[in-house]
């Protein structure tokens, strides 16, 4: 392993969120390498989406975040977003590559005009999520799946080396998470790094190399082979999940 | 026709015709954010709470200068709207309830204030009953000069600041993870929001003022698809409606301009809502 690879691509130390009396997550530390296709697992309200806004800066924080060495607002320029699909109103008058574009905004000042060379890049993004022929259409016309592979498309044209994805696969068809999960791969193989909150362990196995089992704390991360383990599902879960015994024979059959 | 050509060529009416079509230009074209934002009844609220600051304004001033009037209803219109938004931040209060506490709130001491000033010597003549449901006809060339700088400003805001005020009325979370600083745009759409509605008052009145920021976005939205399509949209038919509004109100002596204005934007609404094959799908 090079020295550069030896940088984590997120390194987490003491991170905690709390909203007035209420501590979602606290005291974390987690550090996940460069190169994984990475899950977040935990029941609900574990503290997934808070641990994913610390890094983003959308909630106040303590405790330290690191991306590719570098602290939160330098690092942050290296990082896209993938929010969850149902956090927006799709009842808004744009195109697919409309919102394609907007994953340009940051870099484009407000003079400069969107060109030949920004729509390229976005109907690149678009062909890599299988949505090219469908770039004109309005997006209240999408079914959940589209909505999500159009998300995916705009964080892919900022170019970053961090993808942060929101439960990517929540609510969508079977085409369509097969697109996203060939996209994530592909990014993956080309050095980035993929973190996304999912809460469906059955597919975990299939999907991802790398997982943080979390519950307002670190409960166990590390290597998918390594640390799914039905201990650590139980102690991440608890009583919660009563499937946990049946999800273990289904990936262990 | 010669009737028609003279009163068309009367300045009163100009006046009348060019503030009805800057007002109504702007406040269309800023109804498109509100009303993607949901941000309706926020227009509504700053529109009636604007009302004591319009009745404090004459107070100070002494008489019906615009200056002072505008500058009142302006800082208390705001402060209504800046209030309702902190309230509906803190978690036990909704949105709605906020906006409806201060709507009345603000409202209520305007007409305590205004019936008190009508009931003074002299308070009679100050006119102010016209801020309620509006008066085309008390339009003066001043008045232009004041849309006519509004409309300029809020133009220039919106060019300056159009890609983050888009991605923050579509995706707030993904705006603020990209950097855009949120807060700020807020800020800045309720602020030319409020000096829109602020300047409205004299043509359409405190009560009614907000229908012509959502009406005329509401029908842009049928056949738009796209942003600058609906803002563009919404200014187009936000000056129609305002111009046939008030200039059917200067025809007739004794009719309210601003209800006028606001049924004519209506109809354009409900005619866009009824002819529009846009289907809206909700996830």
């Amino acid at each position: 392993m090079s020295a550069h690879a030896a940088v984590p691509a997120l390194e987490l130390s003491g991170v905690s969120v709390s909203y007035g009396q209420t501590h979602a997550i606290t005291d974390v530390d987690l550090s996940i390498p460069q190169g994984t296709l990475a899950a977040i697992v935990g029941p609900n309200g574990a503290g997934k989406s808070s641990l994913m806004k610390a890094v983003l800066g959308l909630t106040s924080a303590t405790g330290d975040v690191k991306v590719l060495g570098k602290r939160a607002a330098a690092g942050r320029h290296l990082v896209a977003y993938v929010p969850q699909r149902r956090s927006v109103d799709w009842d808004f008058p744009a195109t697919v590559l409309d919102v394609v574009l907007m994953g340009l905004y940051r870099e484009l000042r407000w003079w400069r005009r969107i060109g030949r060379g920004e729509r390229d890049r976005a109907m690149q993004a678009l062909a890599e999520v299988g949505m090219a022929d469908l770039a004109r259409r309005q997006i209240t016309k999408l079914s959940g799946g589209q909505q999500q592979r159009v998300f995916l498309a705009r964080a892919l044209v900022q170019d970053a080396d961090l993808y942060l994805l929101d439960e990517p696969l929540a609510g969508v068809d079977a085409p369509s998470e097969a697109a996203l999960m060939a996209t994530l791969r592909n990014l993956v193989a080309s050095g980035r790094t993929v973190v996304a909150v999912h809460h469906d362990l059955s597919t975990l196995q299939a999907h991802f190399d790398w997982l943080a089992f979390i519950h307002r704390k670190v409960i166990a991360a590390g290597p998918l082979t390594e640390c799914l383990t039905l201990e650590n599902l139980r102690s991440t879960y608890g009583t919660q999940l009563l499937a946990v015994p049946a999800v273990w024979e289904a990936t262990h059959a | 026709m010669p009737d028609l050509l003279a009163f068309l060529g009367d300045p009163t009416v100009l006046i009348v015709g060019a503030g009805a079509v800057l007002l109504g230009g702007v406040a269309g074209g800023l109804g498109a954010f509100a009303v993607l934002r949901r941000q309706s009844l926020l227009g509504d609220a700053m529109a009636h709470a604007a009302l004591p600051g319009v009745v404090v304004g004459y107070l100070v001033s002494g008489e019906r200068s615009a200056g002072p009037i505008l500058a009142g209803a302006l800082v208390s219109g705001l402060a209504a709207g800046l209030a309702a938004l902190h309230l509906s931040r803190l978690p036990r209060i909704k949105s709605d309830a906020a906006l409806g506490v201060s709507l009345s709130l603000g409202f209520a001491l305007g007409v305590v204030l205004l019936t008190r000033v009508q009931g003074s010597a002299g308070g009679h003549q100050a006119g102010l009953e016209a801020y309620l449901f509006g008066q085309a006809a008390a339009t003066l060339r001043g008045d232009l000069l004041w849309l006519a700088g509004a409309v300029v400003l809020c133009t220039a805001t919106m060019v300056v600041a159009w890609r983050p005020a888009k991605l923050t009325t579509f995706d707030r979370e993904y705006a603020a993870a990209s950097q855009v600083r949120v807060r700020l745009v807020d800020a800045l759409l309720t602020g030319v929001l409020a000096l829109t509605i602020v300047l409205g008052l004299r043509m359409v009145g405190v009560v009614l003022m907000a229908a012509l920021v959502v009406a005329p976005a509401v029908a842009a939205r049928q056949w738009s698809s796209s942003l600058l399509g609906m803002v563009l949209g919404g200014a187009a038919i936000g000056a129609g409606s305002a111009l046939s509004g008030a200039l059917i109100s200067a025809s007739a002596p004794g009719l309210a301009t601003g209800p006028l204005i606001v049924v004519v934007a209506s109809a354009v609404a409900g005619v866009a809502l009824l002819t529009s094959r846009r289907e809206s799908q909700r996830a």
